[in-house]
């Protein structure tokens, strides 16, 4: 959040911080900040549209802290828990 | 012969198009380079016969999963005159990194924009003009489902084939790290010749997904599913069974025992108990295979399997699997035999062998018949209800322990991020032909084996030629005899061994087997165990029947599946291992209790 006075300066800039994707409630869009993987869990997220910038979407969770389904662009994605929470994303 | 590979991502509906390509001609074959065997079928195209070749799914031609190095390896070691990409066209802005990737190869290639229809419904709008412009290279949009644009495509890919293939780099990998480049190639297509909505219109998808993957109703629709499956392959694969039995049966009386007549009576035994009779076997799986992939197809054309994952993966992520297995261990409970052909749907080595591994602990039906003629001989009508089901459980505990047991020997190393494809009608030449293909593979390659194993313990209940058949004297009573010391502290007799002998080949004659030894069939051979066995001994039996090996058509299966024939050892190891000692806990435990 940006505010300004009446010189146009910059008096306070607050940033939304980046949260983990496990932390969003369905429902909730978000944009991706950074993805926190490597090997072929990385290489699989790129592949499935993860890209930082992307607008991503949480469609559900699964009950007994099961899979967390999400939305970028037209595709519907299944993640477990330990996986969502490497992908940090900034609420919009 | 000139080759085409398909390529393309998972649910793309690439394995649709090869279908509607090669019909029922499609076979599966080995390849050099790779240990996979691929989908392969020979169609006419303009004069010359070529060989189209079904390559795995990918997401990413640099990937690490099993699929993707299958792929590189074959591309690399069996060049395609030319490569047939196929891309779901309601995802282009994901799909398009695999074409590029691929482009790089310097390949002769077309490519096929596919679920143009489903596409349109989203409000994606593609000028293949420009694409195929921007791409430099021919671009068509199709329906493989409803073969809409197919002809258009094959002609295409006629006239690709008369041009050679340009060449393939041999430094795949260094050509393959130009991901910077690729993705600002991507943006600049999809600027140019796709418009795609902001946000995508609510589907009739959303919709179900509301109901089927609801909080609180998601779970109980699950188990409602899959018992109306289970009762259906029932429903219809008993009646069919039995028919092909009796057609067996009467085809013996009626045509082989008179044409066999002549010989010598041990010859005509041979040829009619063990060869026959092994034959029967293989064919009376023929219809439950068939059944119970015409509604796996539904299962897993329609987009329900993924479903199930979603919902059963919280539970069955601590033992290592996930909830695809968790489908096929409940088909189990039916038959093993097809629930371990059906494991093909996990793409991830080490989770399907650790699925393998579980699902010969389900209670099939074969099982059934048994436990239930005992307890009904065995058990007051009001206690034979609970000894069953304990014996449900004692299943699942002993999948449950084996799945913690072995998880860390087989870590799934394949990351969980499954796609959600959207609901989808399956066709039903899509469903009779993936029927079709399993069948043959299951006769091709189960039915020697089968017939060899039944052939064995006929000899083995019927040499030497001068004892009664099955008695204590044959080559199995011998058998019997020796491991009696084994047998004991299980309270398990010779008689009982021999018929556990017999219950390696099939559940279904263990029972048969026992009117044999003891000479007395139906009530009076249920008196005879009942007089000769008590409640401890015979739940042992029982016990022991449940977990060591299933039969030897899930054993052929399991060979044929894991490509490994340790591991089929070892399952059977494992499984005899556990059923003693579970047996053993379990007879001494009642004795010292003084039952």
């Amino acid at each position: 959040m940006l505010l300004w006075n009446n010189a146009g300066v910059i008096i306070s800039c607050r940033i939304m911080p980046a949260v983990a994707l496990s932390t969003l409630v369905p429902g909730e869009a978000a944009t991706i900040a950074a993805i926190h993987t490597e090997g072929p869990l990385h290489q699989r997220l790129l592949a499935m549209g993860f890209r930082t910038g992307k607008r991503i979407e949480v469609i559900r969770r699964a009950r007994f802290s099961g899979p967390v389904q999400v939305r970028i662009g037209a595709t519907d994605i299944l993640l477990r828990k330990n996986e969502a929470e490497k992908i940090m994303v900034k609420k919009t | 012969m000139k080759r085409i590979a398909l390529l393309g991502m998972p649910n793309t509906g690439k394995s649709t198009l090869f279908n509607r390509m090669t019909g029922a001609s499609a076979r599966v074959g080995n390849w050099p380079g790779i240990t996979v065997e691929l989908l392969t079928g020979k169609i006419l195209l303009g004069a010359d016969m070529v060989e189209i070749i079904d390559l795995p799914g990918i997401y990413d031609l640099h990937g690490f999963s099993e699929d993707e190095q299958v792929v590189r390896h074959f591309l690399h070691d069996n060049v395609p005159d030319l490569a047939l990409i196929v891309l779901n066209a309601t995802q282009i802005e994901r799909q398009l990194s695999l074409l590029l990737q691929l482009r790089q190869l310097n390949l002769n290639m077309v490519v096929l924009l596919n679920m143009a229809d489903e596409a349109r419904k989203f409000g994606i709008t593609i000028d293949t003009a420009k694409m195929a412009e921007a791409l430099g290279m021919p671009i068509f949009l199709l329906s493989a489902k409803y073969g809409a644009g197919y002809n258009e495509a094959l002609q295409a890919v006629t006239k690709a084939l008369r041009y050679t293939t340009p060449g393939m780099a041999e430094q795949l990998r260094d050509q393959l790290e130009q991901d910077a480049h690729i993705e600002s190639e991507m943006a600049r297509i999809l600027k140019h010749a796709v418009d795609l909505p902001a946000r995508l219109p609510d589907n009739l998808t959303d919709q179900l997904d509301r109901l089927m993957l609801h909080p609180w109703l998601g779970l109980p629709i699950f188990f409602g599913i899959m018992y109306l499956l289970f009762q259906a392959i029932f429903l219809f694969g008993q009646p069919l069974q039995t028919g092909v039995n009796d057609l067996f049966a009467w085809l013996r009386d009626a045509a082989i025992v008179p044409l066999l007549a002549f010989l010598p009576a041990m010859l005509q035994g041979l040829l009619l108990d063990g060869i026959y009779n092994g034959v029967a076997t293989v064919a009376a799986f023929v219809p439950l295979i068939v059944l119970f992939f015409l509604f796996m197809a539904i299962v897993e054309d329609t987009g329900y399997l993924s479903r199930a994952a979603f919902l059963m993966d919280a539970l069955m992520a601590k033992m290592g699997l996930d909830g695809r297995s968790f489908v096929m261990l409940l088909m189990g409970f039916g038959c093993n035999v097809p629930a371990l052909m059906g494991t093909r749907v996990m793409r991830s080595r080490s989770l399907r062998l650790l699925t393998m591994l579980v699902i010969p602990f389900s209670l099939c039906s074969a099982r059934l018949q048994v436990f239930v003629f005992i307890t009904a001989a065995l058990f007051s009508p009001k206690a034979a209800p609970l000894v069953l089901f304990s014996l449900y459980l004692f299943s699942f505990g002993a999948a449950i322990l084996t799945a913690l047991i072995f998880k860390g020997y087989l870590p799934n190393s394949d990351p969980f991020v499954l796609e959600l494809p959207p609901y989808r009608f399956p066709t039903a030449r899509q469903m009779v032909l993936r029927g079709w293909h399993e069948v043959y593979h299951f006769i091709h390659r189960a039915s020697k084996f089968i017939v060899a194993g039944v052939v064995l313990v006929w000899l083995l209940t019927h040499l030497p030629p001068s004892a009664a058949p099955a008695s204590i004297d044959t080559l199995a009573g011998v058998i019997g005899g020796w491991l009696h010391p084994v047998f004991a502290p299980l309270g398990i007799n010779e008689q009982l061994t021999i018929a556990l002998i017999f219950g390696f080949v099939a559940k279904e004659i263990v029972i048969g087997s026992l009117a044999v030894i003891y000479g007395l069939g139906g009530e009076a051979l249920g008196g005879a165990l009942a007089h000769q066995l008590d409640w401890v001994q015979a739940y042992s039996f029982m016990l022991f029947t449940l977990i060591y090996t299933p039969c030897l058509s899930a054993i052929a299966t399991l060979r044929n599946e894991s490509k490994n024939f340790g591991f089929m050892l070892f399952v059977i190891g494992w499984s005899l291992a556990l059923a003693w000692v579970t047996s053993f806990v379990f007879y001494q435990a009642a004795r010292a209790l003084g039952y």
